[in-house]
Parts: structure tokens; sequence; C-alpha cells
């Protein structure tokens, strides 16, 4: 079958041939003849191999080398139709399944695993929307995705601010165009600040729960969390409110109308005075209200004259406050929650366990 | 920024306890972070002296030692340490001293018929480090009977506090001393101001080629210096603050950068090239082999300190190796520099190099404290050091810092919601280093010191482009006017402590407020409960995914891939939030438990726009439904999320009867066992459908599985009408049953459609309530059985009338679908 002295063409051919036997191949059993006719124990290709020996010594590392290259190549050119073979198959085999699906549902649900029930994130969103709703506070939204100018520099962070790097911020591609800023996913809640006060004409009065994203990944930080801000802009707004209001919702949220609150001088570039806010709890037994040791819990402040110019909002006239606090950590401080990690991970057991039961939405009349 | 109490004490005059400092720095806005008080567990050991040191009788590897503990008597003790010898002096534990590094309270004892009455330390056992070879030997001028703790600096508590980015003034010693003295604490130490005689011309001279790279630069050699290593009390001092003594000459820099916040650095003149110091920016190619042992690739955006050969320094962030100064430095060079402090931020990012110097320069020095503080430097070197002083050489300006500012004492209630007495508020600001310039009754005028840089700062405002001009124009001199008393009236507060402010409860409109919800967002609260309430756990996910399992949901652009994912499957942005909980589902799966129904409120990501972010109430049932008695386990199925799309679409008010399907779902679904639900042609509510095997398989979930997505943003706003009366005919309903053969493609809707459209004024509801399909049938044919629900309103139906309305509904369904009455 071959010639003492092969040339190479007869490799060209099998893998033309072999290609095109496979092309014609329409089902497994045509596939299967095609593969036992090349790489089986009788095969063509089998046989080219075997002859090996005889090639002339000289010209035998050359022909090695190429049968080897010829074997790979047909044995992904088998492997590949194999897999469309098997996906006509399947998708053959699922368009015979056909289900109508306009037909009415069941009247009722199926019987779950477990009941069902409302992360204790969600939970924690409905009760602060129902404490600060109260307040008269309203909520508003922003998207995950965020610019560069409302997730900074809108919040008085420019550029090359060292508060930026406190950030460690999640970039996404800069779109087509000259010099498009990078989006990022919002570092914070406060970019809803910005956004409100450019569409909503003042008094203002917002809450702002969701997500928020960070590049830090341990037991204590997820890359994904959630926090909610508040802002409330009016003639007349003093720190003096901005603690009233929070130590108003925090002995609310935690059911402890006595519940120690503390404030401390900070910096955040968004604010100005800026404060850090403790409540009192006792670190050793995670009781809250009691213990004499202080946890700090949320930072707030008086919005910053920049941040209101910056939104076309003349601080000569208008003034006010704005706050921002972890969702995750004032649910696991309520709650008693010792890990964070479990929040994101869906697993049903962790679920069923502290979720609420959608039947009892937060109520002020029942006490959130 | 760590320090000692008594370095603190160096510059502040106070007799406060340490608890009180720690409270005042929580107050004012120097949050402490940690507080070591390292000398506490060791109170009880002395400094001891072994007078004799024989070997154990009955022990090879035990010493029996007589040792003086200070007061003339003689203890007995036993020591296995192999360097414990008559004449050396080491640290003594008496009985009752609880030993730190065992954990042990010690007791006297008898080791191998020695009585043992006190132990001598390793520093192991004191908890002071790994070394266990031998007890603590220390110097023979060690003071007999002294506490250890006194004698080795180890009675200095180290405070360590968080310093706000605004701060750099709070990177110093000093600086936490004026603020702890504003506040009450005690009195400012005024900084020596030394006499340097200046006794030869300085051997090298500062040129400043780039003004990008130094504003102003200062420098003095002197000559003849005897480096070595610093004294006991500087090696302490800065190892207490987790710093690692190098040399004197080098220690004193960093004496002086954590005591006054004022970075220094020192060249050994020998080892410069040429007699000049150029502050360049650097070329192309150049590199810097760094004090750190690291070499760095510079840029053109980087401003170095170069010599005849080379870059010697990255200015304000590191120095260089090579012209370092070490033991055989005879002759130092201090350089004493003002940097622009976002181009110091900017390169030290780029090179991630974290330097004290660094630290401070991106904060901002004090541009007035240059001269003084390089006085200080020569006047410590030389007290170390000895040696003699050159003049001083210069290059550039310093900056203009010279700045004021006004407060109206009304403001500290009006902003501030506090009363505070205008004598109260102006005496802080003093405290504080602010001058007063001019005061009336309304308000004070102050000069703002030097070193505080963040109060009525330069305004760099970044407005939204699309404000109107009149409005940004308006908003940029409102803040103009007021940033500079803002900065005030924060100052007066923080220092006098923001407890101090009532707290006032925010006025309400009205007994009821308004809505806190728009109609929207009620709608995704109700969604959620809907579906918690049919049997699904509510779920929060990650908005990120593995782009491998992103792309089998959809398109995975690369504008929704992020540039720093933290783990390689976290880096796409999900296409739809089904995607989240089917890897949530096999998670589940492999942990044993294969039936979930679990749902997620969250956004797909079409595009980085914000409505590209698509609101989606998501979610999927795997495995079977339980065992139970009156109802079989079965899988479950592509009704089953049907029904679960529909409840929410029903919820949120979409009228059922405008509701179609169409089988047009996406390629995660099974082809034929999914769709899609849409409110006339257009608008998209939700899809459905079993979940495709393929993707099952590459999400390793092996059991059925099937999945929704509801579009909120999709569904109309309902129309709030009031509602009419009821309809409550006064005549009995009657229902007939028919069963109609249809072939097999023919779906149900149209059937139930046409029986519903054939008398609209009769026809009052149409349900299926069979359909079978099997081989007692013609071969693609179903049996599909109806039933009617006929509501007469103006009298009761005659047979014939109810035969007339039978026969046209048999006629509709027959015309619309082809379908015939089966016998």
């Amino acid at each position: 079958m071959s010639d003492t002295t092969p040339s190479g063409d007869d490799l060209a051919a099998l893998e033309a041939e072999t290609a095109a036997a496979l092309d014609a191949a329409a089902d497994l059993r045509a596939w299967d003849a095609v593969r036992v006719g090349t790489l089986g124990k009788s095969g063509r290709l089998t046989a080219l191999l075997k002859e090996l020996g005889k090639v002339p010594a000289e010209q035998r590392k050359d022909r090695g080398a190429a049968l080897n290259r010829l074997k790979q190549v047909l044995e992904g050119r088998i492997e590949s139709r194999r897999a469309a073979l098997e996906d006509a198959a399947l998708e053959a085999r699922l368009a015979a399944e056909r289900l109508d699906v306009t037909l009415p549902p069941r009247p009722h649900p199926p019987a779950g695993p477990e009941a069902g029930g409302i992360h204790p994130i969600s939970r924690t969103i409905e009760e602060l929307v129902a404490l600060f709703g109260a307040q008269g506070f309203s909520v508003a939204e922003g998207p995950d995705i965020e610019s560069d100018w409302l997730n900074f520099s809108a919040l008085n962070i420019p550029e090359h601010h060292p508060a930026r790097q406190d950030h460690d911020t999640f970039y996404l591609p800069a779109p087509p165009g000259a010099n498009a800023r990078r989006p990022v996913l919002r570092t914070h809640t406060s970019p809803v600040q910005a956004r409100t006060m450019l569409t909503q004409a003042p008094p203002i009065r917002v809450i702002c729960p969701g997500r928020t994203w960070r590049a830090d990944h341990d037991a204590t930080h997820s890359p994904m969390f959630h926090q909610v801000e508040g802002l409330v802009i009016d003639r007349g707004i003093t720190l003096g409110h901005l603690k009233g209001c929070l130590i108003d919702f925090l002995r609310a949220f935690f059911g402890i109308g006595d519940l120690p609150v503390r404030f401390r001088a900070s910096y955040f570039p968004f604010t100005e005075p800026s404060m850090e806010v403790d409540i009192g709890w006792n670190r050793r037994t995670g009781e809250l209200g009691k213990g004499g040791d202080w946890l700090e819990i949320l930072g707030s402040g008086m919005v910053h004259p920049r941040v209101l110019a910056n939104c076309g909002i003349d601080p000569r006239e208008w003034q006010g406050f704005a706050f921002g606090m972890g969702i995750e950590r004032i649910t696991m401080l309520k709650h008693g929650m010792p890990d964070l990690r479990p929040f994101y991970e869906s697993d049903m057991r962790w679920l069923r366990h502290w979720a609420a039961d959608p039947l009892s939405p937060p109520s002020l009349a029942e006490g959130v | 920024m760590k320090f000692t109490l008594s370095w603190l004490k160096a510059h502040l005059e106070t007799e406060a306890p340490l608890d009180d400092i720690l409270a005042a720095l929580n107050r004012i806005g120097l949050e402490v972070e940690g507080v070591e008080d390292r000398g506490a567990a060791l109170a009880g050991f002395r400094i001891a002296h072994v007078v004799e040191a024989v070997q154990h009788p009955n022990a090879d590897r035990l010493r029996a030692l007589k040792v003086d503990p200070g007061d003339g008597t003689l203890l007995s003790v036993v020591c296995g340490a192999p360097n414990a010898r008559a004449g050396m002096k080491g640290v003594l534990a008496l009985p009752g001293a609880f030993i730190p590094g065992t954990g042990i309270t010690l007791k006297k004892g008898e080791i191998r018929g020695v009585a043992s009455e006190a132990m001598m330390l390793s520093a192991r056992e004191m908890g002071l480090g790994d070394d266990h070879s031998g007890i603590v030997d220390l110097p023979a001028d060690a003071p007999l009977g002294e506490s250890y703790v006194r004698y080795a600096g180890l009675d200095d508590p180290i405070v360590e506090i968080s310093v706000t980015p605004n701060r750099g003034d709070a990177l110093s010693v000093q600086g936490i001393a004026r603020d702890l003295a504003a506040a009450g604490l005690g009195r400012l130490k005024p900084l020596v101001e030394p006499k340097i005689d200046s006794v030869y011309p300085s051997p090298l001279r500062w040129e400043i080629a780039d003004s990008r790279a130094c504003d102003y630069v200062l420098g003095r050699a002197i000559r003849g210096v005897k480096n070595g290593p610093s004294p006991k009390w500087l090696q302490d001092l800065l190892t207490a603050i987790g710093l690692r003594p190098i040399n004197a000459l080098v220690d004193v820099t960093n004496l002086y950068t954590y005591g006054l916040g004022r970075p220094l650095h020192v060249f050994d003149v020998a080892k410069v090239k040429g007699n000049t110091l150029t502050m360049r920016m650097a070329r192309p190619g150049e590199s810097l082999l760094a004090l750190n042992g690291k070499t760095y690739a510079l840029t053109e955006e980087d401003g170095i300190i170069a010599d005849a050969a080379g870059p010697e320094a990255l200015g304000g962030i590191i120095g260089g190796e090579h012209s370092g100064c070490d033991e055989t430095t005879t002759e130092v060079f201090i350089e004493c520099a003002l940097f622009d402090p976002v181009r110091i931020a900017r390169s030290g990012r780029r090179h991630d190099v974290r330097t004290d110097a660094r630290a401070r320069f991106e904060r901002g020095v004090d541009p007035a404290l240059p001269a003084h503080a390089l006085d200080l430097a020569t006047w410590t070197m030389q007290e170390l050091c000895g040696g003699e002083a050159s003049a001083v050489v210069s290059a550039g300006t310093p900056p203009a810092w010279q700045r004021s500012a006004r407060l109206r004492f009304e403001r500290l209630a009006g902003l501030g919601g506090a009363e505070v007495p205008p004598d109260d508020a102006v005496g802080i600001l003093e405290r504080l280093g602010f001058a007063v310039q001019a005061r009336d009754a309304a308000g004070v005028t102050v000069a703002v010191p030097s070193w505080r840089n963040d109060i009525a700062a330069p305004i760099h405002l970044d407005q939204d482009a699309s404000l109107p001009e009149a409005r940004a124009r308006a908003a940029a001199e409102g803040c103009a006017a007021t940033e500079a008393e803002a900065d005030l009236v924060e100052e007066v507060l923080r220092i006098r402590g923001l407890d101090t402010v009532p707290p006032v409860s925010l006025p309400v409109a009205g007994i009821v407020p308004p809505p806190s919800l728009t109609p929207k967002q009620a709608r995704a609260a109700l969604a959620r409960r809907v579906l918690a309430a049919r049997g699904m756990l509510d779920c929060v996910s990650f908005g990120f995914l593995e782009q491998k399992s992103a792309a089998l949901f959809g398109d995975t652009p690369e504008l929704l891939r992020l540039a720093n994912p933290i783990a390689a499957d976290l880096d796409q942005m999900r296409p739809t939030p089904v995607a989240s909980l089917l890897l949530a589902a096999a998670r589940n799966a492999a942990r044993g438990w294969p039936d979930v129904a679990l749902a997620e409120l969250g956004a797909a990501y079409r595009d980085p726009s914000p409505e590209g972010q698509v609101a989606v109430a998501a979610g999927i049932r795997a495995g079977h439904t339980p065992r139970h008695w009156a109802e079989p386990a079965r899988a479950v199925d592509a009704m089953d999320a049907k029904g679960d799309a529909l409840a929410v679409l029903q919820a949120l008010g979409v009228p059922m009867a405008a509701v179609t399907v169409t089988t047009d779902a996406p390629g995660f679904y099974h082809p034929g066992r999914s769709g899609v639900l849409r409110q006339g042609p257009k608008t998209v509510l939700a899809t459905f459908g079993e979940i495709h095997p393929k993707v099952r398989a590459a999400l390793d979930l092996a059991g059925p599985a099937v999945g929704f997505e509801v579009f909120l943003d999709a569904i109309p706003e309902p129309k709030r009408r009031k509602k009419g009366a009821p309809d409550l005919p006064a005549f009995q309903p009657l229902r007939r049953d028919f069963a109609f053969l249809v072939d097999a493609g023919i779906a149900a809707e149209q059937v139930l459609r046409a029986a519903r459209g054939a008398d609209k004024a009769l026809v009052a509801d149409v349900a299926l309530f069979d359909r079978y399909a099997g081989d007692k049938l013609p071969a693609g044919k179903v049996s599909l059985a109806i039933q009617v629900t006929l509501q007469p309103r103006e009298a009761t139906l005659t047979d014939a009338q109810i035969e007339a309305v039978a026969e046209r509904i048999v006629a509709a369904v027959a015309k619309a679908t082809g379908a015939t009455l089966r016998a």
C-alpha cells in the first residue's frame, strides 16, 4: 500500500478524505464507522503508523513527526464531529420533547422543600424603609455600574485624593471614545446622593439602600455588600438634626429605647463636619446597649459645600446632612449573626434558618 | 500612626491619665486603633545578679545558681540555660509571678534535690520574642534590683491612631499634642530653637531643574560625623513604634518624621557624584535602586533627586541605596524639601511604594517648618554623632500658604446645632494655632496655621457638566462663601466634642408621612414577597461570576468584564440572576440538598449604562417536589416556572387576560419547554422554562431544573381606578364541558381564546380541565377538555338557547383550531 519512499501526499489525501467522510456522516453510527476506519485496529492511519518501520532510516524521523501531527489533527476532527452530532441529536430530542407552554399552570405553587422566606438583607432594607419612612424619608435608587464622576468626583474625591485608595475600586473597561473614564462598580451608595441632587429640587429627604462593591475578600469583607445612604437637604438643617435622626433610627431599629449612641469627629471628603457614630455594647457577649464598650456603626456629617456645588445646589441657601451605614453589619448585630460570608452563599440551610416570614412585613404597629 | 506616651509627653505638658488621653483622641477625630502596654504583664520582674553558678549535683544539664535580687539576699535558683554563669545580670521572677511565655504562675520548688526559690527568665518566657537559647543576658551596668520593664523602656504604652487623609499634621507627635492641648488635655510645649554654627560652605548645592519635581528645598552638610548605632533611648523609641533602628543619622530622620511630621533624607556626601543635587523629572530608561533593596523603573512623571551619575532618590518617597548613609559615613548632607502632594501620591501609587515620607508628603507637610526642622535635625545629629555644620543651601521658594477665614458665631448653631460661647470658640481656634486677625460681636477672622492645609483650602469644583450655567455659577459662589466657615465650625465642634451638640428629632411634615416607596419600588418588594410566599427562599448573590458560566446565559460583552477582578471566577457581570441561582442550586445539591426553590431580586447586566442594568425578579426550582401521601413526588417542570412568573405579574397588576405566550425564550432554556410572556407584541414581561440540559450539565446540576425571570421595569404601571359596583347577576350560572380533538401542535391557549370569544355576553369563564394524548387517539392528535361557564343576565336560559351557545362555541373553536368535538 505504501511505497518505500513516502512523499507525504498520501497523508494529505488521508486528511482530506477523512474530513469529507466525517462531514458526510449524518449520525453517530456513520461517524463511528469513519472513526474505526481511520484510527481503529485496521484503520488507515493505524496502518500507516505500522509501516513506519519500513521507511528508510533517514526519512523515518520526518515521516514519524508528520504522522503524529496528522494523528492529532484527525483525532481533533473526529472528536469535534462527535460533539456536533451529539448536539444535533440532543437538539432533535429536545425539539421532540415539546410542551404546550400556553397551558395554564397549576393552580397552586408546587410543594416546596421548605417554607419560603425573605433574606435577612432584604428584611433589614424593609425595616430601614419603614423606620426612615416614618421620619419622612423616601427611597432613591441608582445603578450598580456607575460613572467615575458620580462615585468619586461629584463627592469631592478627585482623582488623586488619598481617600480613593481606601476604596479598592472595581473598574470596568472604558467605553470606546476619546477620554472616556472607566466606569466603576459603585464603592458606596453615595453616588445616589449626587443623582438625587441633580434631579430633584430641595427639600430632599431620601435613603438609598443598595448593593456596593469593593475589591476585598476575606472573613469580614465581601466584594459585594450593601449600604444605606441617607440625605437630607433643607433650610436650617443642623448637625443637631443629624444626631436626632440617627439616634431615633438606631434606637428603633435595635429596639433599645436607651441605646447609648456616641458621636466622634472624623473625616469624609463629602461631609463637613464629619463624624463616626458608635453604639454601646458588650464586646465580650455581643449584647447591645449594655457593657461600656463602643462599636462603630456608621459614618455621617453635614453635606460638604463642594458636594452641593458640584450638584448645582447653592450652599448659602441649602444645607443638610448625609450618612451611610453597612446593612450587613447592622443585620448581623441585630440578630447576633456571626459570619458575613454565608449571606451570599445561598445555602438553603442558612437561608431557612435566618429568613423572615414573607407574610409579616415590617410594621410600625408591631415594632420592626 | 504610632507613638509612645512618653514621646507624647515630650510635646504635651499634661497630668492627664492615659485613659483620658485616649478618650480625647477618639472624641476629636484621632481614632485610637490600639494601645499596647507591654510592661503591664512584666511589672514584677527585676534585674538580678548571678553571684554563683555551679553544676547541679544530680543533673547534667542543670546549674544551681545563687542570685542576688538586689536586696543583698541570695536566692537558690535551678536553671537549665546554657549561658547561666556567675557574674552575669539577668531578669528574675519571684514566686507568685505569672510567666507570660509559659502561662504558669511560679511556685517555690525543689528540682532534683536542690531548692529553687525563683526563676531566671528568657526573652520567650517574658513574651518578648522567640529567643529561648538562654536566659536574658544584660550588660554589666544594668542597675541591680531595678524593674526590668522600666530598664528596657517597656513601661511606655504605645498608642496607635488612625489619621484621616485630611490631617497630614496629625502624622506627627507634635500635631497630636497640639490637638490634645486644644481639647483641654494640657499645654503644648514649644519646640527647641537650637543655634547652629555654620563653619564651612556646603559641599553640595541644590538645583531645581523642573519645578514639578520640587517647590522648595533646603540642605546642609555636617562633616566629621561618627555614625554608628543610635543611643538606646532612640532605638527604644523607634522599636516601640515598629521601626527598625538603622544608624544614628538615619534614625534621626525617622525621629523627626514621626516627631514633627517632617520627613528628611540624608545623603552620604562622599557617595554623591559631582557637587550638585538636582530636582528634576526622571528620564526614560532611568531607574533607582532604593533603600528597600528594590529597583524602580522611573517614568517621566516621577520627580527625582539626581547627582551627576543619575537618580539618587524618588523625591519625597524613598531614597537611593547608592548614596545612603551607613556606618562609614563621615560627612552627611541633610535634605529638607517640599513636594507637590498630588505628584507624590501618583508616583507612590505607580510604584506601589508605601513609606512614612510618602504618607506625609501626599497629605501635605508644614510649608513653614523646613528651616527650623533642618536646624533641629542638625542639632540632634551633632549631639549623637558630633561633627561641624555647613551653611544652609537652598533652591526654589516656599509656596504661599497664608490664608485667612472668617467664622460668624451664629453658624456654630446654624450649621453645627451647638450654642457655643464666642470666647470658647475663639479659644479653641487659638489653641489650634489660628491667629485672630479681627473680631467683632458677629464673628472672628483668623489666620490659618501653616500646618493646616485642609482649612480654607483652594476650592476645585467638578460640577456636573449639564448644569445650567446660572445654577452652576450660583452654587460655586455659594461654595466659595461657605466652605472655609464650615471648616472652622468643624474645628470648634470637633475639639469641643460632638457629644455636646444636643440631638433634635427631624421635623416631620404631618401625622402621616408620604409614601416612602415609589410604585416601582413597592412592586419589587411585593414581587419578593409573592415568591417567598410561594415557597421560594430569597437569595442575595454576587452580581459577577465566571465568564465561562455567564456565557451559558447570554452575551458576555467585554464592557461588562471587570478590569481588576478579585478572582478569575468573579470577572463577568451576570447576564441574568438565573445564572447565580443555578450555581447556588448546584452548590446546594453538592451538599446533599438537590431540591431547592430560590429567588432573587437583582440586576441583569446588558450594558454598562444605567438603562442596561435591568431589574429582574428571578427564580429557579430544582429537583423534585417532596414525597407525600396525598401527592406523589414529581420533577419540577416548566409549568411551575410559568406559575411563578404569572403569580408575580398578577400581583403587580398585569391584567392576566392581556398576557400572551410565545416560544422564543433565551437559549439557556430547553427550546421546546420554555416561553416568553408578553403584553402586546413588543413588551416582554417575563421568560420561563426548563433549563437547557447542556446548561445544567455545564453547571454540574444533575437533576431537573426550571427557572424564570420577570422584568420589573417592563411592567406598565397599573392604572389606579376606583372599583365600580360588583357584578352580581340574579341568575345561576351554568357549566358545560366540551372535549375537543386537535392537532398536537395546536396551543391550548387558542382553544380557550376561541371559546371565550364565542359569545362575549354569555361566556363568563373558560377553564381547561383535561389534556390527553395517548394511544386511544389518532396519532398526532390530543384531546383538550374545557369547562365553559355561562352566566345568564336577563332570564334563565332555555334548552334551545343553551344548545345554540354550545354550537357557537364548537364552531368558534373549530374555526380557530380545526378541532372536532370528541365523540
